[in-house]
């Protein structure tokens, strides 16, 4: 038998998130949960377990505040005795029509999904570069592939992170490192991030498909992957609309 | 903010009932106390849902509140050494079996589709090709915990009454949040199975005698032919191999049908055509065979929403037993209605079911003869047809499956489950269903 593939996992309580470790856990992985409720990465934890995973870790912490993100990573790292995958799933979508009257909560929202996620990725990226190995797999959305009045202020914090991740891509790639950099891009996933809104049709994902397609991307693939496959296209007709037209449309 | 949100789209199995539900998904074990509450309060009351499985309406509650389970799915523990599980209600047997077979077990009784989930398989104390082995599902649940709408909770062990009332209880006692049952050692994913070819219905029961050797026994009857080919059919058995490959199934299935397909889809004549094709080509195949469990198991699965090919009125199943004594001419007498009726089914199935006791106050298995058929709904030509199925299994001591019902009357009901007055002192009193609404005289 070989070692088990070990993975962290930061924001491991995102629906997304625990799809994806179920396919970690079947290989027998051992998993480094991080997130901020204690109770729920226990219940994951215990779930992961029961799968098949050799053993889970549970590292509670808010990973949306500022913090020494190469030393709480090491830390981590040092825990499951090395690292090879780093998966970074948390998120938040927010409120948009509030966020665009009430500014410091739009402020928040960048700092969650942009700022502190940015913190650890290129933390993660230094990591893996150092060690010469292992991905980092992080969750953008094709909401940041064009601004919408629906959802920009939230599309524009994926849109910086989706930067961020294949600047990371191009620099692992570059220096020959034996590191990798993968963005997925979901489209409409059912999850409770989008409990709210009315579900079914073809463009809706299952969190357990768009988890299978992140977990292939851990081994190969990228630096651009979008979740499922078909968002490519629709988000390469929707870039290209004309402004003129575009802006006649409520999207 | 209610977590309830209307909608149209819940349908059972047989797409027959139309109405509209207020809806909640749960995602953390720690919601549903406050879902049952709320949902309990309401006037049209609350009802726990699995994957929609089921073919009536015992698995709605139009008008009322649903909350739908399948997204609590997670695994507490599994003890590998003893085959011990638990797990959250939602968590279905698909995933089960994909968890639980790398590491050498399987459930220990399986219905004719792994889209089912842990609470429907107790609520409906389901059967599989084992019966007349293992008895019900029910028998290899240990522990249950249950959530009043009172907001109480329940561990319960099956010398619990609340326990016998659960099982089989048709959600109505309150709202699984957890179930631990044994899972059954296998070696591999495979099993030696094969198809015998009887000519009529005694053929039937002299190879159900006959196959005590066999852990898994079903037949499936070509229902469209009379007089002397009155019941032929094929019986099919099996056994689990010692076959060390333990390949899961394929998640893969052909895409749903988008639509539902028109009413001719289905007519009497491709009816005929299929099952005598379908005989013809099974009976040439003699002598045992390996096969993998999901095509011996769940042959349906293969095809998303097969349910569709009935058309948008949806269908009806009906499901009997009838008890030793009766069974035999019962069968008959429901076999020579049908073929008159010309409105033969898509798929029938017969089985024996063996004298193990189900567990549940209102478990449908008891010891006898069951059949399974589809019917297209045709509206009064349907209803009156199955009306006189209904005289023939009520004159036979016999009963119908709650799991698959979508239309008996309260005395139908109440015939055939004599304990049904000590399950009502169980009741949840913020629960119900369209079926229990029905039933209630
Ligand atoms: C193709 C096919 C083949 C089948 N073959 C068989 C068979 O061989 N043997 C057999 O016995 N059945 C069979 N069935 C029926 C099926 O096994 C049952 O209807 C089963 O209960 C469906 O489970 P579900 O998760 O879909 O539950 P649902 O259909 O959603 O609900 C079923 C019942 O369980 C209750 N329930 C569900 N979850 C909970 C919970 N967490 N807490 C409390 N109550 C709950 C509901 O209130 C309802 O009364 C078959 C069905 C199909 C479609
Ligand atoms: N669902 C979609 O349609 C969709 C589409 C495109 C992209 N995405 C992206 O996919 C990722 C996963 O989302 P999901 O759909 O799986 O939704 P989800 O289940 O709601 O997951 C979001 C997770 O982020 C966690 N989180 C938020 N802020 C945090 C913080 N400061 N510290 C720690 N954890 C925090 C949440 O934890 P708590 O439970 O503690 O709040 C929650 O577990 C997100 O990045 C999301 O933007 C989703």
């Amino acid at each position: 038998m070989t070692t088990p593939c070990r993975v962290i996992i930061l924001g491991a309580t995102s629906a997304i998130a625990q799809a994806t470790a179920r396919f970690y856990a079947g290989e027998g992985a051992h998993l480094l949960l991080a997130g901020r409720n204690t109770q729920h990465l226990h219940t994951v934890a215990a779930d992961l377990t029961g799968r098949g995973a050799s053993a889970v870790e549970v590292e509670v912490l808010d990973l949306g505040a500022p913090t020494d993100a190469s030393a709480q990573l090491a830390v981590m790292a040092a825990r499951l005795g090395g690292v090879d995958d780093i998966l970074l799933a948390y998120g938040v979508l927010g409120d948009q029509t509030q966020a665009e009257r009430d500014v410091a909560l739009a402020r928040d929202l960048l700092a969650v999904n942009f700022t502190s996620a940015a913190q650890w990725c290129l933390a993660a990226a230094n990591l893996l570069e150092d060690q010469r190995r292992g991905s980092l797999v992080v969750i953008g959305s094709v909401a940041g592939d064009r601004g919408r009045q629906s959802n920009f202020i939230y599309g524009a914090a994926k849109a910086g992170l989706g930067t961020l991740v294949q600047g990371i891509a191009h620099r692992l790639a570059l220096r020959n490192s034996g590191a990798r950099a993968v963005l997925i891009k979901p489209g409409f996933v059912d999850t409770p991030m989008t409990g709210h809104l009315p579900k079914g049709g073809p463009l809706w994902a299952s969190a357990d498909a768009v988890g299978a397609i992140v977990r292939k991307a851990a081994d190969a693939g990228g630096p651009v992957i979008y979740a499922p496959f078909f968002w490519r296209f629709i988000l390469l007709i929707i870039r290209v609309i004309p402004a003129p037209i575009f802006h006649k449309r409520p999207l | 903010m209610t977590a309830f949100q209307t909608t149209g789209d819940v349908v059972s199995w047989g797409r027959v009932t139309r109405g509209l539900h207020r809806v909640a998904r749960p995602a953390w074990p720690e919601q549903v106390a406050a879902l049952a509450a709320e949902a309990g309060a309401t006037p049209g009351k609350g009802l726990a849902i699995g994957l929609s499985r089921s073919y009536g309406d015992s698995g709605l509650n139009p008008g009322g509140a649903l909350i739908g389970m399948a997204g609590l799915d997670r695994v507490h523990a599994f003890d590998t050494a003893t085959g011990i599980l638990c797990a959250d209600a939602g968590l279905s047997l698909g995933a089960l079996i994909g968890l639980a077979l790398p590491r050498g077990f399987f459930p220990p009784v399986v219905p004719g589709t792994r889209f089912v989930t842990l609470g429907g398989a107790v609520a409906n104390d389901i059967h599989g090709k084992n019966h007349h082995g293992a008895g019900t599902f029910g028998r290899h649940v240990t522990r249950l915990g249950l959530r009043r709408t009172d907001g109480s909770f329940h561990e319960l062990v099956p010398s619990d009454p609340l326990f016998g009332a659960t099982v089989g209880g048709l959600g109505l006692t309150g709202v699984i949040e957890w179930v631990e049952l044994r899972l059954t050692p296998v070696q591999g994913a495979w099993l030696d199975a094969e198809d015998v070819p009887f000519g009529d219905l005694d053929g039937f029961f002299d190879i159900a005698a006959a196959s005590e050797g066999f852990a898994h026994t079903v037949a499936w009857i070509d229902c469209t032919q009379g007089g002397a080919s009155l019941g032929r059919g094929l019986f099919s058995r099996g056994n689990w191999r010692a076959d060390p490959d333990r390949t899961v199934h394929s998640a893969k299935r052909t895409p749903a049908l988008p639509l539902d397909a028109p009413s001719f889809a289905l007519n009497a004549l491709t009816l005929k055509a299929f099952n005598s094709t379908r005989y013809a080509l099974k009976s040439q195949r003699a002598g045992m065979w390996r096969t993998h469990y999901a095509p011996f198991f769940f042959p349906l699965d293969a095809i998303g929403g097969w349910n569709r090919l009935y058309g948008a009125r949806g269908f009806y199943q009906y499901q009997c037993v009838l008890p030793p004594p009766a069974a035999r001419d019962g069968v008959r007498a429901l076999l020579q209605q049908i073929a008159r009726s010309g409105q033969g089914s898509f798929l029938a199935v017969l089985k024996t079911f063996g004298p193990l006791p189900s567990p549940g106050m209102l478990s449908f298995p008891r010891e006898g003869a069951t059949l399974a058929l589809d019917f297209a709904n045709k509206g009064d030509d349907t209803l009156g047809l199955l009306a006189r199925l209904d005289a023939v299994v009520r004159e036979g001591g016999g009963r119908l499956y709650p799991a698959k019902d979508g239309r008996i009357s309260a005395a139908m009901f109440e015939n055939g489950y004599p304990n049904l007055s000590s399950f009502r002192r169980h009741l949840d009193p913020g629960l119900s269903s369209g079926f229990w609404k029905r039933v209630q005289s």
